[in-house]
């Protein structure tokens, strides 16, 4: 081996920032859509990599459901006063009042498909042409069939059968009026490259990644936060356990793993020993064996 | 630890996703929430077990049909390297998915079916591999297990293969007799081939030297971003900031603008926080020069002792990608790296007969044809030839109506 061998990490981040430096060469008004969770914090480090000492080329944006956990808002403000950079909320609440959409009614009602229409009418609203995302290819399986550069139509609709050809490490952003184009830098990454680069890179993370005694119910055989959002009866007990999360998506569907890992390194062994995968504790997918496509059709993110 | 970019090329037929399915099931990288899922599936094998083929078949109407239409890309590691799949379609509908995955990927594996031994889809597959440069070739006869493991079936398709091989002039190329199926020769050594003395599929892949464009000594950074932060304190900071495709550049290196022609020499490099002397192909970086000269997004910075071509005029393999064939009277965008300039098709040398390797006269390029042909820049491109430096040998042609991404090319040569 030569001397001119990348470690992975490098490799990845190599990569990443290449990606990122190529929205900002190609697009007029893109976006990074920060959701609080691990992985649009490694994107806000890498786009720090990419154009430090300058500004960010872009806003952060946050569709907020309204039912976060507090960790994560806390952690988003302080980060953005660190940062120095333009953050924009997009309210999920903001289209359930104007009737855009519909609080969903019953046990497993959650605001993660809600999100989508708040998400489409920011984009609309600032006429963003290209949002970078944190999704992993790893994650599920037609996130594993999606385009680094994924066009959009002005629909927000994903059509993975007619998906551009994407060769080498040449993106081609060029779109119509209307249309926007997802960008996802992280997508050759694993949960576990994440954690590894957190890690070296010292970063923090929202405490709620880390082992801590919280108030569960059970729901669907996953052990979820209490919460007011959480539509509970009386068949519904509170439960005190040691946990954490492996993904922060808003509380009426992100479960929580039985956990004492507390730090960074516990994590890091604790996930390469799972026998379960990340998404694994998202309800969201667990609708059917396309519930991710048709949802990316819809135009999630 | 560092990383290997693979790609499959066979169909389904040849059990390519089965071996896919095979080398993430048996080092350990299905996780039980996934292969739950693969049990509650209605696609079982004849006898029961689970259809590993499902796991890569991601989208609803690949499952429907039993087919893979586009790539996907899967993820695991072992403790000596980590590893990212291109699962690529065999079927001839479908070469531009295969040519999409294969464009990244530092080694090839092309499944051959015992049974059936070098067909049609063998060559095509082959020449995919040649065309794009790759070095390493892994040929995985497979469904050995339906051949009663027979050493001379092996024998007499490994000796037609290298015939082919020859032909394409294809370097580097191993055989590895396998089943998919019954887990033989993948991850471990087969006990029913006692005649084949190689290694299994995974130690293979978990040894092999990656070598690519990148170790060319040809220095080549394409300028995508110049930061430039106009504080009070940063007032003269100019980076230029870009991923280097080839080569190493080190401060007070002397290296050239290109298509300006301006030179200057490196000041200081960054990589974020640090100011390394030498970075080097694959890194994304930020370099200073001494003089203030003209440059932005679309140059290219070289070393000045190794200067690319520059032209105009380009004789290059080109493989179309649309629906819509290609139209020589129209001009199209160019994408060469960071540079985008206009381009229109000049001549058609010949198409490739890709079953046959023949090569054929043609006034038309239609959907996963592939072939040769001049194209005409707006702009002068500072380029190398493929064979030399794919990084910057490579472009993509993009419809200026629909704004698709509708041909690759490779360029072969100048036209004086």
């Amino acid at each position: 081996m030569s001397k001119y061998n990348l470690d992975y990490l490098d490799e990845l981040e190599a990569e990443a920032i290449h990606i990122l430096r190529e929205v900002a060469g190609q697009f007029e008004k893109p976006a990074l859509l920060f959701s609080g969770g691990k992985d649009s914090i490694t994107l806000v480090r890498l786009a720090e990599k990419a154009f430090r000492p300058g500004k960010f080329p872009f806003p952060l944006v946050h569709i907020d459901t309204g039912h976060n956990f507090e960790e994560t808002i806390t952690y988003r403000d302080q980060m953005v006063a660190r940062l120095g950079e333009k953050l924009i909320v997009g309210y999920v609440q903001e289209s359930i009042d104007e009737g855009k959409v519909i609080e969903q009614k019953g046990k497993n009602a959650s605001r993660n498909t809600l999100q989508t229409v708040t998400l489409l009418d920011t984009i609309a609203k600032h006429g963003f042409d290209a949002c970078i995302g944190g999704a992993r290819r790893d994650e599920e399986k037609a996130r594993a069939k999606e385009r680094i550069f994924s066009v959009r139509d002005e629909f927000g609709q994903w059509d993975p059968k007619r998906q551009r050809p994407e060769l080498w490490n040449v993106y081609n952003g060029k779109i119509h009026k209307g249309e926007n184009v997802r960008v996802f830098p992280i997508s050759n990454w694993t949960e576990l490259d994440v954690w590894n680069y957190i890690r070296r890179e010292k970063m923090d993370l929202p405490s709620i990644y880390f082992a801590h005694q919280r108030d569960c119910i059970t729901r669907n055989g996953q052990l979820m936060a209490a919460s007011p959002f959480l539509n509970m009866d009386e068949a519904d007990s509170i439960i005190s356990r040691m946990v954490r999360f492996r993904t922060v998506g808003d509380m009426s569907c992100t479960a929580a793993v039985e956990s004492e890992a507390d730090q960074i390194d516990d994590i890091i062994a604790e996930i390469s020993a799972s026998k379960i995968s990340e998404r694994g504790a998202r309800l969201d997918d667990k609708v059917s064996e396309a519930a991710m496509e048709d949802r990316k059709k819809g135009g999630y993110f | 630890m560092n990383i290997l970019k693979f790609f499959t090329a066979g169909s389904v037929d040849d059990g390519k996703s089965t071996l896919i399915g095979r080398l993430l099931y048996d080092t350990g990288s299905i996780l039980a929430d996934q292969l739950e899922a693969l049990q509650q599936s209605n696609r079982k094998n004849d006898d029961g077990s689970i259809d590993l083929a499902i796991l890569t078949d991601g989208l609803r109407a690949e499952r429907e049909q039993g087919i893979t239409i586009d790539v996907a890309y899967k993820y695991f590691q072992t403790d000596k390297r980590k590893f990212i799949i291109a699962d690529t379609p065999g079927h001839i509908q479908y070469t531009r998915n295969m040519v999409t995955g294969a464009s990244t990927a530092n080694l090839a594996i092309i499944l051959i079916d015992a049974r059936n031994g070098v067909v049609e889809q063998t060559i095509r597959h082959s020449y995919l591999v040649s065309l794009l440069g790759i070095t390493n070739v892994v040929i995985c006869i497979n469904k050995m297990d339906m051949e009663g493991y027979s050493e001379q079936v092996y024998n007499s398709i490994i000796e037609k293969y290298k015939i082919l091989a020859a032909n394409l002039e294809l370097k580097g190329v191993t055989f590895i007799p396998v089943s998919a199926l019954k887990g033989d020769n993948i991850v471990n050594r087969s006990e029913h081939m006692p005649w084949y003395t190689g290694t299994s599929l995974l130690d293979f892949l978990e040894t092999v030297e990656v070598t690519g464009s990148e170790t060319t000594d040809f220095a080549r950074m394409p300028v995508q971003w110049v930061i430039r932060p106009q504080t009070d304190e940063l007032h003269d900071y100019r980076g230029y900031a870009g991923r280097i495709l080839s080569g190493t550049f080190k401060v007070n290196d002397k290296v050239t603008v290109l298509p300006s022609g301006n030179s200057s020499v490196i000041e200081k490099i960054e990589v974020f926080d640090l100011n390394p002397e030498e970075v080097f192909a694959g890194m994304s970086v930020t370099l200073h020069l001494k003089d203030n000269i003209d440059i932005s997004r679309g140059d290219v910075l070289v070393n000045s002792a190794h200067l690319p071509q520059s032209s105009q005029l380009i004789e290059a393999d080109l493989c179309w990608m649309d629906n819509k064939p290609m139209d020589d009277s129209i001009t199209y965008f160019l994408q060469h790296n960071s540079k985008l300039t206009k381009c229109k098709i000049r001549e058609i040398i010949h198409l490739v007969n890709i079953n046959t390797l023949e090569k054929e006269e043609s006034h038309q390029f239609k959907l996963n044809d592939i072939g040769r042909v001049v194209i005409k820049t707006a702009d002068e491109l500072a380029f190398d030839l493929f064979s030399e430096n794919k990084a910057n040998g490579s472009a993509i042609l993009i419809d200026s109506r629909t704004n698709l991404t509708v041909g690759a090319l490779m360029f072969r040569a100048i036209v004086e």
